[in-house]
Order: structure tokens, then sequence, then C-alpha cells
């Protein structure tokens, strides 16, 4: 066991190393100035103010010490939890900003990604089933996982909110209200949720149905489905150990579309100007905020290394054999 | 031995090919599948040439107009037309698939031959390479080396698409080597003092060409999605037409409010129709070259 | 008689057109005998084993019955044969190896397996049988992967009589074993027939050295029909059909296996079974073929209990 998250640990360990030297790497070595275009397009008419922010911003990258001290500023910084300061909504810490955002990206993913990932399991072993819902639940599927997450965001935007007139197309709340802990805030925001979490789900759903129904028929096919049928068991009891048996890569599934699922929300959040990591990373480029744009993308990758631990961990629960293996290995 | 092995094996290798060809063309989804590209491909390519609009961005004089004879697909808000947009954006769409997809399958497949077939402490290396790329979120760095890119080309896109997408398909081909490098034939190859590199590309890769064809289609479609994903936050090609390049376009000019339903429309059927039809080629393939599939 | 098999006929549906597997074999077993059931790989040894009990997706049974204790088998209907299943035929397959569901532990899967077929589990006839294969208690807590080879084959034979069947077929179970544990299976098998756990007991294998050691009759099969039955001394002494004998002439040192592709010592390869030629089946590779080979030869009992398919024996 000890191995086994060692091994996990090490590897997102080097992913964390890895992200951190990207982060730091592109203003440095991609061609330009990043510290006179952000001054540039930052908008500053005032020049003594444009010749402050080019002083702090030219200290903050510290372009004129050693490159290795460049790098090691960049991880104490880093370690301490400063990512800077905004420039888009100057001088509020980036990382204020981005706290200010995570609620609401967890919020939208957490329950669409979970419901999408039980939902399309359900549906696919369904599907497995019987040939007439095969017929019908592959091709959806297929729709689904072409689409791309953008467009059915747009088409349900275009659909239930501007047609139809049932939710609102934009934001988290209302621009009428102010958050609290209200009732009638609470209805709005859910109101306002709706809409991106369906086109998250319903995307993410179709993947999910054709794994399954691939893992399925696979495990119906294996030697112990064949052994039980040879012994007069049940479809039943066959159907629930393939079904048990599927499940488990799908799990490790989840862990390789985490990077998708990050970036479907991301853009989801853009169509529906949700006030998540989404929409501020889109002003974060219109803005030329780099900073910001950092210090968010160290977010997203702190995320999905934390929950493809979580995963690994809920992998080891549901998998005996990796207990049993470890057990094994131990003594 | 070898000479009374080798014959009966090359023969075999013919009637496969040529059964799989005879239910290739049997496979109805295989058939559409492939249809559908084919018909998007040439009007993406020939279609730019017919239509004779120098620059599809170009502002025309009817603003807004719904879909008529003069403008199939309508015109936005700044009178550009859509559909000429729409081909000239297929284009777009294809190069990044082909180039993101074949960048990839060319780092996936170096990747994984190498550590299938090499083993040991090099397939540790690989293996965690492969690892790392995998976890860490691709478009969140893509995101970070486009926005400091100041001009940014479809192929510099595909290149960095391609560069962050490779990793499930070499673990894919690792594992798909591994199992192959024990066989009888590589054996032989080996005894018989064949380099590496033309053990690995002229018996294994021929073994699994199929395998790696489906593995290309499916990096392909996933490049067109990145990519899209990318145009739409706003980090798309500086010049020229993208489907993704149209779809942000449309929401930034809010379309969805306007009732612009034909500017933002197309994109996205076109993506979906594209990567869609892929899938489903790649579902008729795998019957085609999986007989086990197919007795259904 | 226990087992009575009257003309059986077993095609595979292919898109090429039916493989005829099992083209009209009769056979009988008496209670307590041990049948080898010999041949080349495609001869239709297994694919009698699995008429048995049950029919994988492509085989269509085309005529013929099976009868066990008075009462026939549907083999053609998978429905109505599970009743027979498992309590009155039941199988070790060939895939021992993975026949167990890997994410459960045995003893869950054994009991969830018997409730599903309306059994209560009898542990402590469960825990005596482990002990007969010499398996420690221990291993229904385990998960299969925590098994050895060894362990997990003999595992199976266990749960696969624990019914008492009448009829066992064992599928090529030693052929994935090393030749210390085929001996250990082998005993163990005969040692359930004497046990009385089963009735009789079908030996499905290409090893001829090894079946001759624990099977009372051998019946050794050619392109989807019987060739020879005899006793195993007679077999393995005084063959009859030309076949047989050549089989017996190729047969390496005990223990050693030969490759299941083609027999070294025969020349040529069985006929096609999609569209087979009329007569002897053997008759393009028999040294003693004759005119009267083109005519299909019946089988004959040369001698009480001994048949032969060939018209010179």
């Amino acid at each position: 066991m000890r191995q086994y998250f060692g091994r996990k640990l090490l590897v997102y360990g080097l992913t964390f190393f890895v992200a951190v030297t990207i982060n730091w790497m592109v203003p440095r070595f991609m061609p330009g100035d990043p510290v006179s275009s952000m001054v540039a397009r930052a908008g500053v008419s005032n020049p003594g103010a444009v010749e402050t922010m080019r002083t702090y911003y030219t200290n903050l990258f510290g372009f004129d010490q050693p490159l290795w001290k460049q790098y090691a500023n960049f991880w104490a910084a880093l370690l301490q939890g400063d990512f800077g300061i905004s420039i888009w909504v100057f001088p509020t810490p980036v990382s204020e900003v981005i706290m200010g955002a995570v609620p609401y990206t967890l919020g939208l993913m957490i329950p669409s990604v979970l419901l999408s990932w039980v939902v399309g399991n359900w549906a696919g072993a369904f599907a497995a089933r019987r040939k007439l819902l095969d017929n019908t639940v592959l091709p959806v599927g297929y729709v689904l996982t072409a689409m791309p997450y953008m467009w059915l965001a747009v088409l349900l935007a275009w659909g239930l909110g501007v047609v139809a007139g049932i939710f609102p197309v934009a934001g988290g709340y209302s621009f009428s209200l102010q958050p609290s802990l209200s009732w009638e805030f609470v209805a709005d925001l859910l109101h306002h949720w709706v809409l991106p979490f369906l086109s998250l789900f319903l995307v993410a759903l179709g993947g999910w149905a054709i794994g399954m129904r691939n893992m399925i028929i696979y495990e119906l096919e294996s030697d112990y489905s064949n052994y039980l049928s040879a012994l007069g068991a049940p479809q039943r009891l066959i159907r629930r150990y393939a079904f048990r048996n599927a499940v488990l890569p799908q799990i490790t599934g989840l862990a390789l579309q985490l990077g998708v699922l990050v970036a479907g929300a991301l853009v989801t959040e853009i169509v529906f100007s949700y006030p998540g990591l989404g929409s501020l990373i889109l002003k974060a480029i219109q803005n030329q905020d780099f900073f910001l744009l950092q210090g968010t993308f160290m977010f997203i990758v702190l995320g999905v290394l934390i929950a493809n631990f979580i995963i690994d961990i809920v992998y080891v629960v549901v998998d005996p054999r990796t207990r049993a293996g470890m057990a094994g290995a131990q003594a | 031995m070898t000479a009374i092995q080798e014959t009966p094996a090359k023969d075999a290798g013919a009637g496969v090919r040529r059964e799989a060809l005879y239910f290739a063309l049997r496979n109805g989804k295989l058939l559409a599948g492939f249809g559908v590209v084919a018909v998007l491909f040439l009007l993406g390519f020939a279609g730019p040439l017919v239509l004779e609009a120098a620059d599809p961005n170009a502002y025309g004089s009817q603003p807004m107009a719904p879909p008529s004879g003069e403008h199939w697909f309508g015109t936005t808000t700044f009178g550009q037309d859509v559909f000429a947009q729409f081909v000239h954006g297929l284009r777009t769409t294809f190069v990044v698939g082909a180039l993101g997809g074949g960048i990839a399958a060319v780092i996936a497949m170096a990747v994984g031959f190498t550590a299938g077939y090499r083993g040991g402490l090099v397939d540790e290396i690989l293996n965690m390479v492969t690892n790392i790329v995998l976890v860490i979120p691709t478009l969140a760095v893509l995101l970070i080396i486009n926005a400091y890119l100041g001009v940014r080309s479809v192929p510099a896109q595909a290149l960095f698409i391609g560069l962050t997408s490779w990793p499930w398909a070499a673990r894919a081909i690792r594992a798909q080597t591994f199992s192959l490098r024990t066989r009888d034939f590589v054996a032989l190859a080996r005894l018989s003092g064949s380099s590496t590199r033309k053990i690995i590309l002229r018996e294994i890769a021929p073994n699994m060409s199929s395998y790696l064809f489906m593995m290309f289609i499916l990096l392909f479609g996933g490049s067109i999605l990145i990519a899209s994903s990318l145009d739409f936050i706003g980090l798309g090609p500086t010049e020229g037409v993208s489907l993704g390049l149209m779809l942000q376009n449309a929401n930034q000019w809010s379309a969805m409010q306007l009732g612009l339903w034909w500017w933002f429309l197309p994109p996205g059927a076109g993506i979906t129709a594209v990567v869609g039809a892929l899938y489903v080629a790649n579902v008729g393939l795998d019957e085609v070259f999986n007989p086990k599939l197919r007795e259904t | 008689m226990s087992l009575r098999v009257s003309e059986l006929r077993v095609y595979y549906r292919t898109l090429k057109g039916d493989v005829k597997a099992l083209d009209d074999v009769s056979f009988t077993m008496r209670d307590g005998e041990i049948l080898g059931l010999a041949g080349e790989s495609g001869c239709g040894k297994t694919t009698l084993g699995k008429s048995l009990i049950r029919l994988d997706g492509r085989m269509r049974h085309m005529g013929g019955t099976v009868e066990l204790d008075g009462r026939e088998l549907p083999i053609g209907d998978d429905r109505r044969m599970n009743e027979f299943r498992f309590h009155e035929v039941s199988l070790i397959p060939q895939y021992s190896m993975s026949a167990m569901n890997p994410t459960r532990k045995i003893g869950k899967m054994v009991g969830e397996l018997l409730r599903s077929r309306g059994v209560t589990l009898d542990r402590a006839e469960l825990e005596s049988r482990l002990d007969l294969v010499e398996l420690p208690r221990t291993v229904l807590g385990n998960y299969p992967i925590e098994l050895s080879g060894g362990m997990k084959q003999r595992m199976v034979m266990v749960i696969s009589t624990l019914l008492n069947p009448s009829l066992l077929i064992a599928d090529e179970v030693t052929s994935a074993l090393d030749v210390s544990t085929q001996k250990a299976v082998a005993k163990a098998l005969t040692g359930f027939r004497d046990a009385g756990f089963v009735k009789s007991m079908i030996f499905v294998t290409h090893d001829l050295a090894l079946t001759s050691r624990i099977a009372d009759t051998i019946m050794v099969m050619y392109a989807g029909r019987l060739a020879e039955k005899a006793p195993a001394g007679v077999m393995v002494t005084a063959p009859r059909h030309p076949y047989t004998k050549l089989l017996i002439n190729s047969l390496p040192e005990v223990g050693v296996r030969y490759a299941d592709k083609k027999l070294a010592g025969i020349a040529g390869s069985p006929p096609s079974l999609l569209d087979p030629p009329a007569g002897c089946r053997f008759r393009d590779r028999c040294p003693l073929a004759g005119d009267e080979c083109a005519q299909e030869p019946p089988v004959a009992e040369v001698e009480p209990g001994h048949f032969v398919a060939c018209w010179k024996a």
C-alpha cells in the first residue's frame, strides 16, 4: 500500500514541479517582453503610473537577477501563497481573486462530473442489455462526446434561455441581488446554476455511457462469466459481477478525463458568463493579466492533482485486488 | 523451419487483408462515418477555391441577414458571410486535426515503442514522463503558452496540442508492444541480427497497424476538440478563420441574444459532425479488424 | 447407462457456412466411468464437451439426442438446460486460471453462486472437500489473485463438483499446468470419482499419455467423428484404427506434451469441416486407404467395448 501511494505521490509531486517550472519558464522564454506588453495593454494613461507599474513588474519577475535566483524566488513566493497582484482588479492579490471564483467552479464541476459519471455508467450498463436500447444510447452517446462543450452550452442557453426564457443565460446570480444567505438569493443562485450544470452533465454523459457499455460487454464475455453460465447461474448474478468489475476501469477513466472535464467547465462558464475560473481566465486574457492567468493555472493543476489522489484512494477502497496484491507484497 | 512457417504466415496476412477489405466495404458505420468526413473534407478544401472570396472575414454590406440564396448561412453582425467562414473554418479544423493528431501519434509511437520494446530503466523513465504529461491538465498548459505567444498560427497551435495530447496513446502502444515483443517472429528477427529500429518498424508496427490507425483517428478528433476550446477562450489563431473562432465571435457579439442562430449553429455542427463521424468510423473499423465484434 | 449420446450433430454458424464440428457421434458411458476424449485440435472433442453443458453463441444443435440417467438433456435449449447445469452436468473449464470473479472473495462467490441455484452452502462439506484437495480453508477468505495456478485449478474443481453432478466434463484441465501439478490434478479427479462426488467424467485432452493413466475408456475423435473407442489398456496396446495407431506411435515420453497444433508423426492435416469430403475423413492421410474408403465406414464393435470406424480394422 505504501509503495502504491508512494509511487502515485511521486508522480504528482513531479507533475507539480513540472507545472511550476512551465509557469516560470513561459513568460521568460517566449518571444516578446511581457512587462511592456502588460503595461501597454493595461491601458493606464498616467505616465507616473506607467513607470510605477513597469518598475513593479520588473521587480516581480526579477529580470535583473540571475536565472537560478529568479527561479528560487519564484518558488519561495509560490510556497508563501503569493501569486502576485491582479492587473484586472488592481491591486487585489491574485489568490484572493481566484478564491472568489473557485467555489463557483467547484459547485458546477463536482455535481456535474459525479452525476454524469453515475448516470452514464448506468445508461451504458442498461444499453449493453438490450439491442434496441443499444441502438439508441450508442448514437446519442457518440453525438454527445463529439460535441464541443461550448456548443452544447450555447444551444442550451439559446433554446432554454433566450427562446424559451425559462432560465437566465448569464451570471452566477441576478445583478439586482447582493450575495447573502437568504432563500431568495439561494434560489436565484440555483436558477443560474441549472443551465451550465446541465450542459456539462450532458456532454460528459455520452463518453461514460459508451465506455461502460463496452466494458460490460467485455466482462460478459470474460471467463468468469462463461463459467458462471456453464454452472447455470442466473443472468442477474452474472450481470451484477460484470457491472462491478466494469466500474473499476471507469474510475481510472474518471482520473484520466479530469483535464478534459476542467477544460469543459472553463469554456462552459465563459458561455454563461458564470463567475468561476473560466470567466476569470477570459478576463485575464482580455486584460493581459498574466499573473492572474498563471495563478489560475497553478490552482487548476493543484485541483487536478488533489482530485487524482482522491480517485486513487477510492480505487484502492473499491478494488480488492490492489489491497490483496499489496498485502501479498508486504508479507 | 523458418521457410515453412513464413510462407503460410504471409499468405494468411494477405488473406486477412482481403477479408478486412471485404468487411470494410460492408460496414455501415465505417462507410457512413468516412462518407461524412469525406464530404466535409471536400467542402473545406474545394469550398474556399470555388467561393473565390479572398477574405472570409471581409465585412459585407448586409449585416445580420438570415440565410438566403445569396448568403447560404446568413451573415454576421459585420455582414461577413457565415458560409464562407464555415468552409474556411472547416479547412482549419482538418489542418489542426491532421497536424495535431499526427504530431501526437508520432510522439506516442516513439515513446510507446521504445518503452514497450526496451523495457527496464528506459521504460521506467518514459513511463514517468508519460504519467506526468497525462496528469497535467492539457488545456491549462496550452492556455499559458498561447497567452504569452504574441502571434498565434494554426500550425503552432497544432504543434502544442500534439505535444500535450499523446500520453494515453503512448500507454496503449506500450502495452501492445510489450505483448508482441515476446512473440516468435520478433525473437526470430532479433536472432537474425536486425536492429531495434528495424524490428520495431518491420515486425512490430505492421502487426498493430490497424490499431495505430484507429489511435490516430481518435487523436485527430481530440485535437479538433481541444483546438476549438482554445479558439473559444480567445487563444485561437490571430489570423484567419476557424470553427472555434466563429463560435467565439458569435458568443462575444451576443449572437444568441440577437437571435442570429445561423451564426453559432453551423460551426458547432461542423465540429460535431467531423468528430462524431470519425468516432463512428472508428467503431466500424474496430468491427472490421476485430472478428469477435463482427459476428453479432 | 449413465450417459447415452446418439447421432449428435453440432455445427458452428459462420459467414462462410456451417462448420460441421460434431457430425453424427454416438457413444455411451457407464456409471463411474472416466472417459478420456482425445484427438488433434479441431477434431470436435471440445465441441462435444461444450455441447453436453452449454453451447456457445455460434454453436447450433442440428440433430441427435443426449440422455443422462434416463432423462433427455435439452442441449439446444439454453433456458431449459439450466436446471441440469451444475446439479446434473458440471464443467471444469479450460480457463480455470481465470474462471473465478477476480473481485469477490472465493467463499463469498461460492455462497452467492449456490444461493442463486437455490442451494444453501454446506460449509462443513465445502471445507472437507478443500481438505481432500489439500487446500487450506483460509482460501475461502482470499481473492483469486492470491492463489497460485495449481490452487486455482483445485479450487475450481471443488466448486464444479460441489453439488455432486452425475456427469463432469473436464476440458483440457491439465494443459496449462506443469507436469507434477498435472499428476496431482489427475489424482484428485479420480479421487472425486472414487468418493462418489461425480458419477462419471469426460476428460477432454490432447495428452494421450496422461489420459491413459486416469481414464477407464479412451475415445479418439477425428474431424468431427468418432474414430475409435476402447478400454484404456486396449487403446494404448492394441489400437485398431490407423489414425489411432499413428497417434499412439507418435506419443512422446510420458509427461512430455506434443504441440497442440499438429502431430509431428502424421503428414497432412485434417480436412476442412466447412465442407468435409464424403467417405472416411482420414482417407487422405491414411497409409492403408483403399477404394472402399470412399464409402463412409460405420462404427463397428470389433470386440466387446471396442468400437472402430474403419473398413480395415
